[in-house]
């Protein structure tokens, strides 16, 4: 169990508990952290990092160039559910040009009366 | 209260070590996919007090205490965390206790020694002292 506990460096945790306790502590309706909470809410973030990291990499299309990148972690914020409270702070790129051709097409179809095509699919801005 | 925004991020240099040990040696990790995780951490953790403080409110306590931090993390469905998380809390508690029979041998040894000198010893590990002196009134001991 003790083995398990550990992670980097044969450390219990190695997010400082005080920065952790400061973000905690801006939540308004917070008054006061037992030390135990303090610690599992240190670790169980260790664990969120680890969690988002591997499951963007692994479902993501970074690693056909052996990366982890934005694309993959907004994809994850997008697509799972478990990490939907994320998609407001992880958004989505698009490529400037495209964006501008999207508008365009909006205005345009607005002054036809709107086709059946299909809008075009976001691309991400590398 | 106003805090400086880099108060409320996280160390890049740990929150890197972490995102290196969860991958496959030798993966590139951008910079802005670093600085991204380190921001999705610091809404985690507020997202986690939030979730954690209510169930406190539920129990009319105004000190959060551990297991409001798990049922946090099952309301939120990180029930995978759960496992890790009370492992990792038997080892902390034991190496609290130990820490403190440790002060309080030293004290004893003081008292009985020249006193002045052992606090200026001490004073050192403010940290430390800071997070032990909290009050865990709340403290649930599993025995």
């Amino acid at each position: 169990a003790e083995m398990a506990a550990r992670l980097s460096e044969n450390r219990l945790v190695s997010l400082p508990l005080s920065r952790i306790r400061v973000i905690m502590k801006s939540s308004p309706e917070v008054s006061s952290i037992n030390q135990d909470a303090l610690f599992l809410t240190a670790k169980a973030t260790e664990l969120f990092v680890q969690y988002l990291a591997s499951y963007s990499y692994k479902h993501g299309r970074g690693k056909e160039k052996n990366a982890l990148t934005y694309t993959d972690l907004s994809h994850t914020a997008e697509e799972c559910e478990t990490f939907q409270f994320l998609a407001d702070i992880l958004p989505k790129k698009i490529l400037a040009s495209k964006y501008l051709k999207m508008l365009e097409k909006e205005k345009r179809d607005g002054e036809v009366g709107g086709d059946d095509e299909e809008e075009e699919e976001e691309d991400e801005a590398e | 209260m106003a805090e400086r925004p880099e108060d409320l991020n996280l160390p890049n240099a740990v929150i890197t070590r972490i995102i290196k040990e969860a991958l496959p040696d030798g993966v590139n990790i951008s910079k802005e996919a670093r600085s991204a995780i380190s921001r999705a951490a610091s809404v985690f953790v507020l997202y986690a007090t939030s979730c954690a403080n209510n169930f406190a409110m539920k129990g009319k306590r105004k000190t959060l205490n551990a297991g409001d931090v798990l049922s946090a993390m099952e309301e939120m469905e990180f029930q995978r965390f759960m496992v890790p998380l009370k492992e990792s809390l038997e080892v902390y508690r034991r190496e609290q206790k130990g820490k403190k029979e440790a002060r309080k041998d030293k004290d004893k040894k003081a008292d009985s020694e020249e006193q002045d000198k052992s606090r200026e010893e001490d004073n050192d590990d403010d940290d430390e002292r800071m997070e032990e002196e909290e009050p865990n009134d709340e403290e649930e001991v599993d025995n």
